[in-house]
C-alpha cells in the first residue's frame, strides 16, 4: 500500500516502502505557468530534507524543486528531458520528477495529507 | 509588515476581471498573465493580435517653440530633422555617456510627446524640469494601450478608421466617442501593430471593443518581455544602464551623422572617443546551443574558463521553442558565431554569438 504525502512546498511523495516517488501539485503547474525546461542537479546524491534537488523553467522563471524527505535521489524522469510540459499536463503521475530513498520515516509526519494540503492551498488563493 | 502602495492603471479591475495574475513591476500592480498564459499569449501576438495595457509607461508632453532643439540637448539623436506625426527611438545619456533611460520621441505640430519607462519616469521628469525651459506635462490622465500582431492594422482601423495608412514609427490625432486619442505606429514586441494614447475615463470602453474581436487576446508583462526579446528589443535596467553606452549597446544608430560632429549632448566626449576608437563590450545576442535557458546574470566564458560578459536578458523563445539570450562581451569576442559558454548553475554550457533580432521584424515601413 501506498501513501501520498504533500509539503508546504508543493510537492506531493508517493512512498512506497522505504521508496518515495516526487513530483509537483497541479497548484504549483499553475503557478509556474508552462514549464520549457527540467533537469536533476543533484542525481544519485544524498540529500537533506528541504534540499534543492531539481530545476523547472517555466517561460517566465526558473524555480527549485526541493526534496520533502532526507534520502538518496536514486532515479530522474527521463521524458522530463524531451517533454518538460508533462509537468503541466499530467504533473501527478506520468510527470513525476525523481525517486527517493526515504531514510527517516518519521520525517513524513510533518508533511500533509491530501486533505491538509487542499486546506492549506485555499488559504493561498 | 507594512504595506507597499502599489500604483494602478485605468484597467486594474479590467485585469482582474478577465482573471490576470498582478504582480508588482515598477511600483505599478500589473498583469503578468492572463488565463492563456505566457506562451499562448505570446504566440497569440505573432499570429493574431495581442492586446497590452502599458499605461504605466510615462507619457510626457512638452511644449514650445523651439522644444525639439532643447531636447537634443539631452539626447545624442536628431529630432529637429522629424516631420510632424514622426517618431523616433532615443536615450538620455549622462555626461559620461552612460543610458539614463531609453524612450521614444514624437514630433506634435507645435509640441512633442515622450515615452519614458515606468521606473525611470520620476527622473526623467526631473531631468527634463533642471534642463528645458518649456511646459512639461506628465500626462496623467492618458492610459497607453498596444495593439501588436498582424491582425492588429485591420482590428483597429475598423474602430478608428485612418489608422491603416500610418507606417511605422508614424503617429497621427484621431478621435474615440469624441475624445481625442493619438495613434502610432509602433510598439515593443518586433509585430506590426499600434500604441493608443487614450484619456482614462474611455479606456475600459475602448479595451473592451477591442476584446470583442476574437482575434484579440489580454496579453500580460510575460509575454511582452519575451516577445521584446525575440525582436532583440532593449529592457532599460537589464540590457540598458547608465553602465553602458549606446555605442557599446550597439545602439550606436540612434547617434545621427549631424550629432556625431556638432555633439551639444551629455557624454558628447566618451561617447566621440568610443566612435573614434572603438570600444570594450558590446551588447550581442545569445544562442544557448542545449535546452537550458540561460537567465540575466548568467557568466559568459570562454572555453579555458576566462569571464567575458554576462548575460542580460535570457529566457525561452516560444517562437523558436529554444532557449535565447542577449548580453555583453568583451568587443574582442564579438563576432557573430564566436562559440562561448554560459555557466548556468555550475555547468557550463555551449553557446554562440548571434545577431538580432531572433525573430525577424514585421514593422510596417515606408
Amino acid at each position: 500500500m501506498s501513501k501520498t504525502y504533500f509539503s508546504k512546498e508543493h510537492e506531493w511523495i508517493e512512498v512506497e516502502g522505504d521508496l518515495g516517488t516526487v513530483g509537483i501539485t497541479s497548484y504549483a503547474q499553475e503557478q509556474l505557468g508552462d514549464i520549457v525546461f527540467a533537469e536533476v542537479t543533484k542525481l544519485k546524491e544524498k540529500v537533506s530534507r528541504n534540499d534543492d534537488v531539481a530545476v523547472v523553467e517555466s517561460v517566465k522563471a526558473a524555480s527549485d524543486i526541493f526534496a520533502p524527505v532526507s534520502g538518496t535521489v536514486i532515479q530522474w524522469n527521463d521524458l522530463l528531458d524531451d517533454a518538460p510540459e508533462t509537468l503541466n499536463s499530467d504533473p501527478t503521475k506520468s510527470g513525476w520528477v525523481f525517486k527517493i530513498t526515504v531514510d527517516a520515516p518519521e520525517e513524513l509526519q510533518e508533511l500533509m495529507d491530501e486533505e491538509a494540503y487542499n486546506k492549506f492551498i485555499q488559504e493561498l488563493k | 509588515m507594512p504595506q507597499i502602495k502599489l500604483d494602478k492603471t485605468p484597467l486594474e479591475m479590467f485585469h482582474k476581471e478577465h482573471g490576470a495574475t498582478m504582480v508588482e513591476f515598477a511600483g505599478y500592480s500589473m498583469p503578468l498573465q492572463y488565463q492563456l498564459g505566457i506562451k499562448g499569449e505570446h504566440l497569440h501576438t505573432r499570429s493574431k493580435s495581442g492586446l497590452f495595457d502599458v499605461s504605466h509607461m510615462g507619457q510626457i508632453r512638452l511644449k514650445g517653440v523651439s522644444v525639439l532643439k532643447d531636447l537634443e540637448s539631452l539626447v545624442p539623436s536628431d529630432l529637429q530633422s522629424l516631420e510632424v506625426g514622426a517618431m523616433r527611438y532615443t536615450v538620455f545619456t549622462n555626461e559620461s555617456g552612460g543610458i539614463l533611460d531609453d524612450l521614444i520621441v514624437t514630433r506634435g505640430d507645435g509640441y512633442a510627446l515622450l515615452v519614458l519607462n515606468a521606473a525611470s519616469k520620476v527622473a526623467g521628469l526631473e531631468l527634463l524640469q533642471e534642463n528645458l525651459d518649456c511646459e512639461i506635462e506628465l500626462m496623467t490622465g492618458s492610459a497607453l494601450l498596444a495593439l501588436q500582431g498582424p491582425g492588429s492594422v485591420k482590428i483597429l482601423n475598423e474602430l478608428v478608421p485612418g489608422v491603416e495608412k500610418l507606417f511605422f514609427l508614424q503617429s497621427a490625432e484621431f478621435t474615440f466617442l469624441g475624445s481625442p486619442i493619438t495613434v502610432s505606429r509602433s510598439g515593443y514586441t518586433g509585430e506590426d501593430g499600434f500604441e493608443v494614447s487614450i484619456p482614462k475615463s474611455d479606456v475600459r470602453k475602448f479595451a473592451e471593443i477591442l476584446l470583442n474581436d476574437p482575434d484579440v487576446a489580454l496579453v500580460g508583462l510575460g509575454a511582452r518581455d519575451a516577445l521584446r526579446l525575440e525582436a532583440g528589443l532593449c529592457l532599460y535596467g537589464q540590457d540598458l544602464s547608465k553602465d553602458v553606452t549606446p555605442v557599446e549597446a550597439s545602439l550606436s544608430w540612434v547617434i545621427s551623422k549631424r550629432r556625431r560632429e556638432e555633439g551639444n549632448f551629455p557624454g558628447f566626449g566618451p561617447i566621440k572617443e568610443q566612435l573614434v576608437s572603438g570600444i570594450k563590450k558590446r551588447r550581442v545576442g545569445i544562442l544557448p546551443l542545449g535546452k537550458a535557458p540561460a537567465r540575466a546574470g548568467c557568466e559568459i566564458i570562454l572555453d579555458g574558463g576566462r569571464k567575458i560578459g554576462s548575460i542580460t536578458s535570457g529566457g525561452y523563445s516560444p517562437t523558436l521553442e529554444r532557449p535565447i539570450a542577449m548580453g555583453y562581451v568583451e568587443e574582442l569576442f564579438s563576432k557573430i558565431g564566436t562559440e562561448v559558454l554560459l555557466l548556468v548553475r555550475g555547468k557550463y554550457l555551449p553557446a554562440k554569438i548571434v545577431d538580432l533580432p531572433f525573430v525577424n521584424t514585421k514593422y510596417f515601413r515606408q
